[in-house]
């Protein structure tokens, strides 16, 4: 059922920056909401309707201007923003995490760079831009790398950032490549001491012998710096690659997860880790299953699932066992027998399985439906989304040009009441799991017209087309939402199409 | 009739490289069980669809590393129609349109035993790139399962003093290692190429056996004289 939407205006404002960079990327522009209600999530999907917040371009070299730079001495032509697109392969989003407040956004793109955005502050007087966010910090993450012993590259892309909760100021992530993750911390400093004895202002070494009076150093206020810096990098414990990274609820302890491997990690140590899974066969002729994903529990510290190849998830308890081959539940679906084909296999591997927050449920991605598994009850899921079923009948088609092998991925909204997902043409879907309406939107760059709304969009099947809907073979393939995020309590979600950022929010009227 | 339509669509859809224009019947890649195929012969349609995933393997097989995910799929769905095409040439009541049943019988038995080894021997393969890259850690089944693995061994920080010519050195002896090298004194085909061995790919199979092949017992010995635990006492053999 589609939802109904109220017009809302949006306005561009003067007060965006727009970063001209020497590559010729562009900076990241925001248009503010017409609405200034923060939501609380229990409203779903299903009471407003979705605006955009911002569209953000991944910057290149935002080190040369900094979010200190006066707001007025920016200019903006929104004009030349939207008819221009400097797209490279390095560019492409590959993942897409808020922080725990959500306070932060971050993004890793193929290029090995995380960028992070910051949410706007609230202010009174302009009430209208929150829920904007704007560049925090940007870091080369990982870089591309070349392993002698096998002759191979090793890809920089980002596969997947994961935050840990703040205990302090400053800001910690993990972000891994295929091979190795690597603890970051993200700081600001505003200070900097003035005033030393022994040294002068350059830094310079002062002679001792001209030093006649001594003074106490100060603090003296600076432009904001943000700083990213690696703590601890965790390599050499994957041969294959790794596609997932998940915090533990003990904050202590993280996991990573390759093709046939888990390993457990400690923060603090670097030049060791526990293997808890391990499915490689001994004769690797008999290999006919891979880990797709794997998630800690949210609660529990001892409690972790990993999904799989066949579609299959299984939920290990850490204290049965050292090594957690044997799982403690096995969750996997009987066949359809109508709708089975050559390509059943294939559309049941799993692209992500995600704890609900409440840690009751499970969440797991297929390539053509999400569904939802109750802890409870292993023999099939208690819900089923269909993302989109009319792709069923060009299975052929998509596993000639590989969009079959596409992961998406699934994220739960902060209530558990709503689940979000990607599609093709850069189409998203949201289910309310309560009222059972679903919505497809677009994350295009015609809807970042200022003034505009996201329309609800639909596919037409067969028979006759509507004037708004889109053919099935219109759609366009290239076009892929991967990577999606929630916050986690708000109705703002962020959307990764490509090398863009779309950031939306809810209006209720 | 269906067949020849089908057959020349496809064939159109191949040569006009049209991904958006739609397949009608698609129905022809369902089980041959299915009520939908019984009246096309599955033959012809999964032999395209066969050849299609086959070619899908060797590209796969063909990267330097392969996606393990997506090799494990392709595999997978080749078997199945694999099982699927076999039988069903054998079943008198499928409708011969195929004009030589017998070469397709012939086909699918050189195809299998074809496929299989390729895919057994890149399996390997990646079996073997493992165990070298993990040498100088305990091999699996000796450690117990959730003990410690080392994450960041200084034997592999060696190696790569080395250099890609690990294997002409190990090959020489140790002594090697150590003296300025007259090469008018060796024989030439000593000198094996560092990349023999190493890399995985389809043409790595068993006419390569004389390539020199990291003993793990010998590269252990390597990594502790390097390190000074270990005086030299006896240079290993050439690399078998």
């Amino acid at each position: 059922m589609l939802l109904s939407l109220p017009a809302l205006h949006l306005q561009t404002s003067e007060h965006h920056p727009l970063f001209q960079l020497p590559h010729g990327r562009l900076g990241p522009w925001c248009s503010p909401t017409g609405s200034p209600a923060p939501l609380s999530c229990e409203t779903g999907c299903g009471e407003g309707s979705w605006i955009l917040v911002c569209r953000l371009l991944v910057p290149t070299q935002v080190s040369l201007l900094s979010m200190e730079e006066d707001i007025d001495t920016r200019k903006i032509n929104n004009s030349f923003l939207r008819d221009h697109s400097y797209a490279t392969e390095a560019d492409i989003i590959s993942t897409v995490e808020f922080n725990h407040t959500g306070e932060l956004l971050a993004t890793g793109d193929k290029g090995g760079r995380v960028v992070i955005f910051q949410r706007e502050q609230e202010s009174k007087n302009q009430v209208h831009r929150r829920g904007e966010y704007n560049v925090y910090s940007t870091f080369q993450s990982h870089e591309p790398e070349f392993d002698y012993l096998k002759s191979l590259e090793i890809e920089e892309k980002i596969n997947k950032i994961r935050w840990l909760p703040q205990q302090n100021a400053a800001y910690f992530l993990l972000s891994t490549n295929d091979k190795t993750v690597k603890l970051w911390k993200v700081s600001e400093r505003d200070k900097r001491p003035e005033g030393y004895n022994l040294k002068d202002e350059e830094g310079r070494l002062r002679d001792p012998a001209t030093i006649t009076t001594l003074r106490v150093p100060v603090l003296r206020p600076m432009d904001l710096m943000v700083e990213a810096t690696p703590r601890r990098v965790f390599a050499n414990a994957h041969t294959y690659h790794i596609n997932s990274i998940s915090v533990n609820s003990d904050y202590e302890t993280y996991m990573s997860a390759d093709d046939l491997r888990i390993n457990l990690w400690n923060f603090e140590i670097t030049n060791q880790s526990f293997n808890i899974v391990d499915i490689k066969p001994a004769n690797m002729e008999e290999l006919t299953e891979v880990i797709t994903a794997a998630e800690f529990h949210p609660h529990h510290c001892n409690t972790f699932v990993y999904s799989s190849s066949k579609g299959t998830i299984r939920l290990c308890d850490m204290r049965a066992s050292a090594l957690c081959d044997r799982h403690t539940k096995f969750f996997e679906e009987p066949e359809d027998p109508s709708n089975r084909s050559f390509f059943s296999e294939i559309i049941s591997s799993i692209s992500d399985v995600k704890f609900s927050h409440s840690g009751r449920y499970i969440m797991t991605r297929d390539y053509l439906t999400v569904k939802v598994w109750d802890l409870n009850m292993e023999n099939r899921p208690i819900e089923t989304y269909q993302v989109h079923d009319y792709l069923r009948s060009k299975l052929c088609s998509l596993y000639e040009n590989d969009c079959i092998f596409d992961k998406f991925e699934c994220v739960w909204n902060g209530s558990d009441s709503v689940i979000m997902t990607g599609s093709y043409n850069n189409f998203f879907r949201m289910f309310d799991r309560n009222t059972k309406r679903d919505v497809t939107l677009e994350a295009s760059r015609e809807n970042s017209k200022p003034r505009a709304i996201l329309k609800p969009r639909k596919v037409c099947v067969g028979g006759k087309r509507r004037k708004d809907e889109i053919s099935v073979d219109s759609l366009d393939f290239s076009k892929k939402i991967l990577h999606t995020a929630w916050h986690p309590s708000e109705n703002i979600i962020a959307v990764a199409a490509t090398n863009n950022l779309y950031i939306f929010q809810d209006k209720v009227n | 009739t269906m067949l020849s339509k089908g057959l020349k669509r496809k064939r159109e859809e191949e040569e006009e490289e049209e991904e958006k224009e739609t397949l009608a019947v698609d129905a022809w890649w369902l089980d041959p069980g299915h009520p939908a195929v019984a009246q096309a012969p599955p033959t012809v349609a999964s032999s395209s669809l066969f050849d299609l995933s086959v070619i899908k393997l060797h590209h796969s097989l063909r990267q330097s590393e392969p996606d393990l995910r997506h090799l494990v799929l392709v595999v997978n769905t080749l078997r199945r129609i694999q099982a699927s095409m076999a039988p069903t040439a054998a079943l008198p009541s499928v409708p011969n349109l195929h004009p030589t049943p017998s070469m397709d019988d012939n086909l699918v038995a050189s195809s299998d035993a074809g496929l299989s080894a390729s895919v057994a021997s890149l399996l390997e393969d990646l079996s073997h790139i493992e165990d070298l890259s993990q040498a100088p850690q305990p091999p699996a089944d000796e450690v117990p399962p959730g003990r410690p693995i080392g994450g960041a061994p200084p034997s592999l920080g060696a190696l790569d003093l080395l250099g890609p010519a690990t294997s002409c050195l190990l090959d020489d002896g140790l002594e090697g290692l150590f003296e300025d090298i007259d090469t008018s004194m060796y024989d030439s085909e000593l000198w094996a190429p560092a990349s023999e061995g190493f890399k995985p790919g389809p043409e790595d199979g068993p006419g390569k056996e004389e390539a020199p092949e990291l003993d793990e017992a010998e590269l252990d010995y390597l990594m502790d004289v390097l390190v000074g635990t270990q005086a030299l006492e006896r240079p290993p053999g050439p690399g078998r």
